[in-house]
C-alpha cells in the first residue's frame, strides 16, 4: 500500500531507549511543575503585596508567560540568557523555560482560585493571632490548591507536553530527543514518531488518572 | 539604545514571519472552528456512547505533543505521496489540533443551556433548527466566545512550532537573525514584543467579554 | 479591663463611630443594641485591632492596641471574636479547627492542643462532632464550633459579632445557650446583638448605639424598662 513499508520491528526494539526517555521527560515535568508552583504562590504573594514593584513584577512574569509562545520562553533562556554570559544547557533551559511559563499560567490559576475564598477567612484567622503570612499558609492556601486542582492537573499535563519542545535546543535525552535521533539514524520517522505519541499519550492519560485518585484521597471535605 | 546591526531589512524579514504565523493562524482557525463546531453539535445532539470513537480520536490531539503530530503529518503526507509542502502540512495539522480543542468549548457551551429555556422554545413551537438557531446559538455564544479567543490565542502561539517542518514563521525568522547578527537577547525581545502585542489586547478583551457575560453579577 | 475613649471612626467620607466611650471591667458582661449602620460591630473589629481607627484610644490592660508599637498579634490571643459568619475553615475537620491557632500560634504540642480541643468542643456540646468537616454541620453546630475555637486560644476576652444574625431561627437557641453558660462562667463578654431577651438576661450593661452614638449605656433593668432617650424608646419600641 502507498508503496512505503511500515517496519514496526525495527522501531519496537528501541522502546526501552524511548522508555528511558520517557522517564527524563516525566522527571522534566515534574521538575518544573514543582518549580513552577513554588515560584506561582510566590507571585501570588507579590500580587497580594502592598509593594507597588513586587505587584508590577508579578503581574509582567504572568502576562508574558501567557502571552508568548513557550517555544519562544525556552529559546529566551537557551539563547537570550546567552547575553549575560549565562549559558544553559538544553535540559537547564527547557526546565527553566517551562517552570516559567507553569508559574505564569499557575498564578493566573490562583488569582481565579483566591476569589472563591471570602476575604473572612483570613481574618478569622488573624483574630486568632496568626500573622499574615501565617493565615495565608494555614488557611488560604490550602483552599486555593484544593480550588486550583484541576487547572494545576492540565498545567501538569501541558509541561509534559511541552517538554517536547527539548528537541528545538538540542535536548536529546528526553523522549522526543532520543526519538529525533533514532529517526535521525534510520529514518523510519513515522514508525519512531508514532510511538513516541502512543508513550506520550498513555503518559498524559496516566498522569490526569492518577490526579483524580489523588483528589479523591487528598479532598474529603 | 542598543548598539546594533539590525537593519531596516531585517526588520522587514520579521514581519513577514509575523505574516506568516498569523496565515497560519488565520486557515487553521478558521478550518479548526468549523470542524469543531460540526463535531460539537453532533456530539452535543447524539450523545456522548455514539460520539466515544471521535471523542477518543479528538482526545490525542490534545494529549500529545504538536511537534509530534506534526512531525506524524509530515511523514504521513509523504507517505500517502500528497506533495503536500509545509504550509499545508502544517494547516491541517494545526486545524484538527484547533478542531479537538474547539469541540469541548462547543459542546460544554452547549451543555450549559438551561434544559427548561430549550423546553420552553419547543413548547412554543419552534423547530429544531429555530430552537438551535434562537435560543440555543445566542446563549452558548457567550460562554464559548471567551474560551474561544482564548483558543485562538493559543493557537497562535503553538503555531512558532511549525519551524520545525521548514517554515520561516516569526520565531524562527528570529533565529536566523540571531544566527547572523550574533544579538540573541535582542532580537528575540523584539520577537517576543511582537507576539505580545498580537496576543495581549485581545487576551485582554477575552477577560474583559468574560467578566461582562458571566452570570454571576 | 477594656477603656475605649473617644474612638473615631470613618470609612472613606462616612464615619460610622462619632467618639465612643465606653469600659468594660473584668468579668462584665456587655451587650450592644441598636439598628444596622449604627456602627457597633463596627466597634467590635476596631478593638481586637482588625480594623484601625481614626482618633481616640482603645487600651486592653493597659496596652494600646492601636500603637504601632504594639504586637497585634500577641495581643489577639487576649481577646477571641467570634463573627456572625462563623468562618469555619472548611479544609479542616472539627477538631482540627479548633486545633490549629493553638498549635501554630502558641506553639503547643499535638497532644496539647488535641486535649484542649476535645475539652472546649464538649463544652459547647460538639464532643461526637470531633472528626467532621465543617461542611457537614448545622449553622449552629458551626457557630459554636467557632466559639470553641477562640475559647481555646484561652483568652481573657470575648467579643461577639451578632454571633445568631446569620442562623436558622430555630438554631439561635443552641447558640445563645453556649453564650450563657459563658456569662456564667465569669468570662468577660461584649456582644453586639439583636436578641433583646438575651441581652436583658445575661448582660450587666446594655449600651445602645445610634447613628455612630453611644446613646445610652445602663443595667438592662433601667434601660429595657425606663429607657430616657427617645431614640432608645423608638428603637425598643420597633423590636417589641
Amino acid at each position: 500500500m502507498f508503496g512505503y513499508t511500515f517496519r514496526w520491528n525495527q522501531a519496537l526494539q528501541a522502546l526501552p531507549q524511548m522508555l528511558d526517555g520517557a522517564l527524563v521527560t516525566l522527571q522534566v515535568a515534574i521538575l518544573s511543575m514543582v518549580i513552577g508552583l513554588a515560584l506561582a504562590i510566590m507571585l501570588t504573594l507579590f500580587r497580594r503585596s502592598d509593594s507597588r514593584i513586587l505587584r508590577g513584577f508579578a503581574v509582567a512574569w504572568v502576562e508574558v508567560a501567557r502571552n508568548t509562545p513557550a517555544l519562544f520562553q525556552i529559546y529566551m533562556a537557551h539563547f537570550g540568557l546567552g547575553n549575560f554570559g549565562i549559558h544553559l544547557s538544553p535540559f537547564a533551559a527547557l526546565l527553566a523555560g517551562i517552570a516559567f511559563n507553569n508559574a505564569g499560567y499557575l498564578a493566573e490559576n490562583f488569582r481565579g482560585a483566591l476569589k472563591a475564598i471570602p476575604e473572612t477567612q483570613a481574618r478569622a484567622g488573624r483574630s486568632l493571632g496568626m500573622g499574615s503570612l501565617q493565615a495565608f499558609r494555614l488557611i488560604v492556601l490550602p483552599q486555593m490548591l484544593r480550588i486550583a486542582f484541576l487547572p494545576m492537573t492540565n498545567q501538569m499535563v501541558w509541561a509534559i507536553l511541552m517538554t517536547s519542545l527539548g528537541v528545538t535546543v538540542g535536548m536529546n535525552t528526553d523522549l522526543a530527543g532520543i526519538t529525533q535521533e533514532l529517526n535521525a539514524r534510520s529514518f523510519r520517522t513515522f514508525e519512531f514518531f508514532a510511538i513516541a505519541a502512543v508513550i506520550y499519550y498513555l503518559i498524559a492519560k496516566a498522569v490526569t488518572l492518577g490526579a483524580r485518585l489523588v483528589a479523591r484521597r487528598l479532598f474529603r471535605y | 539604545m542598543f548598539d546594533t546591526a539590525l537593519t531596516l531589512n531585517d526588520l522587514l524579514f520579521l514581519a513577514q514571519g509575523a505574516g506568516m504565523t498569523l496565515a497560519v493562524t488565520a486557515v487553521s482557525v478558521t478550518v479548526g472552528t468549523i470542524l469543531g463546531i460540526l463535531f460539537g453539535v453532533l456530539r452535543f445532539q447524539f450523545g456522548p456512547i455514539w460520539f466515544a470513537p471521535l471523542t477518543f480520536l479528538l482526545d490525542i490531539f490534545r494529549s500529545v505533543p504538536l511537534l509530534i503530530q506534526l512531525v506524524l503529518g509530515n511523514a504521513l503526507q509523504s507517505i500517502l505521496k500528497l506533495g503536500w509542502g509545509p504550509f499545508t502540512t502544517s494547516c491541517a495539522v494545526l486545524s484538527l489540533y484547533t478542531a479537538a480543542y474547539c469541540t469541548e468549548i462547543v459542546r460544554g457551551s452547549m451543555e450549559s443551556v438551561p434544559v427548561t429555556t430549550r423546553r420552553a422554545a419547543r413548547s412554543l413551537g419552534m423547530t429544531w433548527g429555530q430552537d438551535m438557531r434562537e435560543i440555543v446559538a445566542p446563549l452558548s455564544l457567550r460562554i464559548a466566545l471567551p474560551s474561544w479567543i482564548g483558543l485562538t490565542l493559543g493557537v497562535m502561539k503553538d503555531s512558532a512550532l511549525v519551524l520545525w517542518l521548514g517554515l520561516i514563521e516569526l520565531l524562527r525568522a528570529s533565529q536566523i537573525l540571531v544566527t547572523r547578527l550574533q544579538e540573541p537577547l535582542f532580537i528575540l525581545m523584539i520577537c517576543g514584543a511582537i507576539y505580545f502585542l498580537l496576543s495581549f489586547p485581545i487576551a485582554r478583551l477575552g477577560g474583559h467579554l468574560e467578566k461582562r457575560w458571566s452570570p454571576h453579577d | 479591663m477594656i477603656e475605649i475613649q473617644n474612638v473615631r471612626k470613618s470609612f472613606g467620607p462616612l464615619e460610622v463611630l462619632k467618639g465612643i466611650d465606653l469600659t468594660v471591667d473584668k468579668g462584665e458582661v456587655v451587650s450592644i443594641i441598636g439598628g444596622s449602620g449604627s456602627g457597633k460591630s463596627t466597634l467590635l473589629t476596631c478593638i481586637n485591632g482588625l480594623e484601625p481607627i481614626n482618633s481616640g484610644s482603645i487600651r486592653i490592660d493597659g496596652v494600646e492596641v492601636h500603637a504601632k508599637s504594639t504586637n497585634l498579634d500577641k495581643l489577639r490571643r487576649k481577646v477571641g471574636i467570634v463573627f456572625q459568619q462563623w468562618n469555619a475553615f472548611p479544609h479542616l475537620t472539627v477538631i482540627e479547627n479548633v486545633m490549629l491557632a493553638p498549635r501554630k500560634v502558641l506553639g503547643l504540642s499535638k497532644r496539647e492542643a488535641e486535649e484542649i480541643a476535645v475539652k472546649q468542643l464538649g463544652h459547647v456540646g460538639l464532643a461526637d462532632k470531633l472528626k467532621v468537616y465543617p461542611s457537614r454541620l448545622s449553622g449552629g453546630q458551626q457557630q459554636r464550633m467557632a466559639i470553641a475555637r477562640a475559647l481555646a486560644m484561652s483568652p481573657e476576652y470575648m467579643l461577639f459579632d451578632e454571633v445568631t444574625s446569620a442562623l436558622d431561627p430555630m438554631l439561635v437557641g443552641e447558640v445563645l445557650d453556649t453564650l450563657r453558660m459563658l456569662a456564667s462562667e465569669g468570662m468577660t463578654m461584649i456582644c453586639v446583638t439583636h436578641e433583646m431577651k438575651f441581652a436583658r438576661e445575661v448582660s450587666d450593661r446594655v449600651a445602645f448605639f445610634h447613628q455612630g452614638v453611644m446613646a445610652e449605656i445602663a443595667p438592662p433593668a433601667e434601660l429595657f424598662d425606663a429607657p430616657k432617650r427617645p431614640e432608645t424608646q423608638k428603637f425598643l419600641a420597633a423590636t417589641h
